[in-house]
């Protein structure tokens, strides 16, 4: 314990220096700016910017890269909540209730919610992985593929917490999605699924072209055609600026759960940001003194997953450093630049080159407080973005989304699917179905598919192997105990109200 | 627009950083593409290729395009019906190609582009955890025969390199490919985690993807695909275990249909020399890839045979129907 303590000292003395700092400073601004555009990820930034850095010294270019990671999970919920285009699926649960809180003056608050949420969530997962890598990647190395399964089916479970009202609507949307993601390949046997020919299909939909397509298009669409009825009125400030007393104490549990949902599953090998989003969501929606302002702009739906969001980018970081196992596009893209100096990221790195690591991690803490020092300033500026009037807000909105989407894929297919999609999102909400649960389905689906045919085929076709594993028998259990929590309780709910 | 901002953006930060100034300008303009997205292997290969070129002048500029999608079905329809007879243009490419065009039916073929040049290649190891049974390649092709259901293979995409170096080892000593229980992951990482989390009986992939664990303990490989011992590389071959399985993962670059033949003369003598530039040699040892030069013919007549044989790997373990 004392060790990690001197080597972080260490570490904060390396990552202190100007140049250093200088790295992390533009690393953070390009990460922010980056994520701000949807399609355009921390990746590919990280990924054009590799060349350039191969004259830098090790050290500086990977505190770099490790503010853009950091910074593009904090610019895409900024647009998240204003206007509602995620600029990253991890972003989208963000945008539920924090578009609402924008469209209801509050844009402000669910900013700064934001903002200091992921500060929190870094720092604490920051810590995490400096104090827990080690024991963390013992824990994530052991979870298997029926493990992973189980996790889904807990994902599945509060899924119904993004329904909305009517059940039977939300899992027709839930459905579309989970077809949307069957589309392309099949990992395990190599086999086209619904491509009807095309080839752009067989890699499947893309997640962020279905989130764009169907949030921000579709929302576009759906203003326009209520524009002659009535005419929504936006007022980018209504009450204070900023984040009141009140915003305060609804906030700071919220972000607490969210780093623990984020820590852990992002250093799972296929954990990922989306899942702990939404399981935060689910969780803050079930726990909040406000249920009715759910679906409203109830500032616990962005406190959460926000915090979730950035403690699974850090947790991403553990099985890079400890394993070299790279779980993300991004951690890809690192992995890639520590290969360019000759280092290999592994159970060695830290014996090995101890200066770097801790380095690294320790530029993550200022990475972290550089974020919130950008941002806050900004959000005052970034909410008077809705004081723009409705029709050019959304004529931008528009180009915005398709030129993210063409810059990430740059193909007609891509683009015709962003329209469809588009006109899809606008059906929905003209006919109230929610749009959360076809994202969400085509985000699990195909991980839970693949997971639980991967453990059968491990187990060669033995069922059991999904409660023979603790791990996947404590989570089905879960998943079991939230399916039938609601209908037990109400039934008992109602047993008494007989009695009386 | 985005991404000219990006690029203004990285000379500004090449210039900060006081990055070598532009090399002396030569004739070739050179537009090269990887038919996979920004970070993969096809990605780095162009990438370096751009690098080696420009830095040792054979090239005064050199595009890079990613063209992603279906491990390269989209990027090399694209070639072949848009740079047809460009003699300006070239791709990069690879073993997974190969298959993913097989698999994919893709209407466009390898046999469509004009060959130029093999560059790289990466041996492939076989692994398992530091504590299973098993200690040589030859236990492992025991337990492959005693029953090859019950042994569990994890490696990479379905139909890639680690997939048909699954069912050529089953074949090779003796067992039926068809029936091999290879589970695919999608990329080395994941992978990685189930073999060390002793999930499965044995990874496959490249070598450089286990060297971290192997040398720390947690991993213990079984054998490499290479004919000889490589220098450094302390190993077993599976040949001299007795098992003839002998495959790399090369990455090689092509041309457009339809150049003439003094086109393709220029492109090859390019590549030659950027083969042979310190600036390549330099890209090569830090990313840890070998050479594997082999240019014009030689090299067409390679490309020829691995697609036969993949094809007929596929098609034994039914991922292509013939």
């Amino acid at each position: 314990m004392m060790d990690t303590f001197a080597a972080l000292a260490h570490g904060m003395a390396v990552a202190m220096q100007p140049m250093n700092l200088l790295y992390a400073l533009i690393g953070v601004f390009l990460g922010t700016a980056v994520g701000v555009l949807p399609g355009i990820g921390p990746a590919l930034t990280v990924a054009l910017l590799l060349p350039v850095t191969y004259k830098l010294d090790p050290g500086g270019s990977l505190i770099m890269f490790a503010g853009i990671y950091y910074g593009g999970m904090y610019g895409g919920s900024t647009t998240a909540i204003l206007i509602n285009t995620p600029g990253e699926s991890a972003s989208m649960a963000t945008a539920l209730e924090g578009n609402k809180m924008a469209k209801a003056g509050r844009g402000g608050p669910a900013l700064a919610t934001s903002a200091i949420g992921s500060f929190v969530a870094g720092t604490i997962a920051t810590i995490g992985l400096a104090f827990l890598a080690p024991w963390l990647v013992d824990f994530a190395v052991r979870f298997g593929p029926e493990d992973y399964f189980a996790l889904m089916c807990v994902a599945f479970v509060t899924v119904s917490a993004t329904f909305g009202d009517s059940p039977v609507r939300g899992l027709t949307s839930l459905f579309i999605g989970l077809t949307l993601g069957l589309v392309g390949i099949d990992k395990l046997t190599g086999q086209a699924r619904l491509a009807i020919g095309i080839p752009e299909l067989l890699d499947g939909v893309e997640v962020t072209t279905l989130a764009v397509g169907l949030f921000a298009v579709g929302e576009a669409l759906f203003v326009a055609s209520r524009r002659h009825h009535a005419e929504e009125k936006l007022e980018p400030v209504r009450g204070s600026l900023w984040m009141t007393r009140e915003d305060w104490r609804r906030s700071w549990k919220p972000w607490l759960r969210g780093t623990l949902f984020g820590f852990p599953i992002g250093a799972l090998p296929a954990g990922g940001a989306e899942i702990p989003t939404f399981l935060s969501y689910s969780t803050e929606r079930r726990l909040t003194k406000h249920p009715e302002e759910f679906g409203k702009g109830a500032i616990e739906g962005v406190a959460g997953p926000e915090a979730a969001n950035n403690a699974s980018a850090a947790g991403t970081l553990v099985p890079l450093l400890t394993l070299g196992l790279p779980t993300s596009a991004t951690a890809a893209m690192m992995l890639a630049g520590f290969q360019q100096y000759g280092l290999n990221p592994g159970p060695l790195l830290f014996a090995e080159r101890p200066d770097l690591v801790w380095g690294l991690i320790a530029s993550l803490f200022i990475a972290n407080g550089m974020l919130l020092v950008l941002n806050l300033p900004l959000v005052g500026l970034w909410v008077r973005l809705l004081a723009i009037p409705q029709p050019w807000l959304y004529a931008g909105i528009l180009v915005f989304a398709t030129m993210g989407t063409i810059a990430a894929k740059p193909s007609v297919v891509e683009l015709s699917m962003l329209a469809a999609f588009g006109v899809m999102g606008f059906l929905m909400r003209r006919f109230d179905f929610p749009i959360a649960p076809v994202v969400i389905g085509l985000i699990l689906g195909p991980i839970a598919e693949s997971q639980l045919r991967r453990a059968l085929a491990i187990s060669l076709g033995d069922p059991m192997v999904l409660l023979q594993s603790p791990m996947s028998a404590t989570l089905l259990g879960i998943a079991l105990i939230a399916l039938a929590a609601p209908f037990v309780l109400r039934g008992l709910g109602r047993f008494k109200a007989n009695e009386d | 627009m985005i991404s000219s901002r990006m690029r203004l953006f990285g000379a500004v930060v090449a210039l900060l950083l006081g990055a070598s100034g532009p090399a002396p300008a030569q004739q070739l303009e050179l537009k090269l593409m990887a038919p996979a997205a920004p970070g993969g292997g096809w990605d780095q290969t162009a990438r370096s290729m751009q690098q080696a070129l420009v830095a040792s002048g054979i090239a005064r500029s050199v595009q890079v395009t990613n063209v992603p999608g279906a491990g390269g079905s989209i990027g090399i329809a694209q070639f072949v019906n848009g740079a047809k007879g460009d003699g300006n243009q070239m791709m990069v490419n690879g073993f997974v190609m190969v298959g993913a065009l097989a698999m994919n039916k893709s209407p466009v073929t390898l046999d469509q582009v004009t060959p130029i040049a093999r560059l790289t290649e990466e041996i492939q190891a076989i692994v398992v955890p530091a504590n299973s049974p098993l200690k040589t390649a030859q236990d492992l092709a025991a337990a492959v025969k005693a029953d090859i259901a019950k042994v569990t293979f994890a490696g990479g995409s379905a139909g890639g390199v680690d997939h048909v170096m699954a069912a050529l080892f089953a074949g090779t000593v003796g067992a039926d490919a068809k029936k091999i229980n290879y589970i695919p992951f999608s990329g080395g990482g994941e992978s990685l985690a189930a073999i060390l989390g002793g999930k499965v009986t044995a990874g496959i992939s490249g070598l450089s993807e286990y060297d971290g664990q192997i040398k720390a303990g947690k991993l213990r490989a079984l054998g490499v695909t290479s004919a000889q011992r490589l220098p450094g590389v302390d190993i077993p071959t599976f040949k001299e275990q007795g098992i003839e399985l002998v495959l790399a993962n090369w990455r090689s670059v092509v041309a457009p249909p339809g150049i003439t033949p003094e086109q393709r003369k220029a492109l090859g003598d390019a590549v030659e020399k950027m083969v042979k530039s310190d600036a390549w040699k330099d890209i090569l040892k830090q990313k840890g890839w070998d050479d594997a030069y082999l240019g014009g013919d030689a090299f067409a007549d390679f490309l020829k045979k691995e697609i036969t044989r993949v094809t007929e790997v596929l098609k034994s373990v039914g991922l292509v129907k013939s």
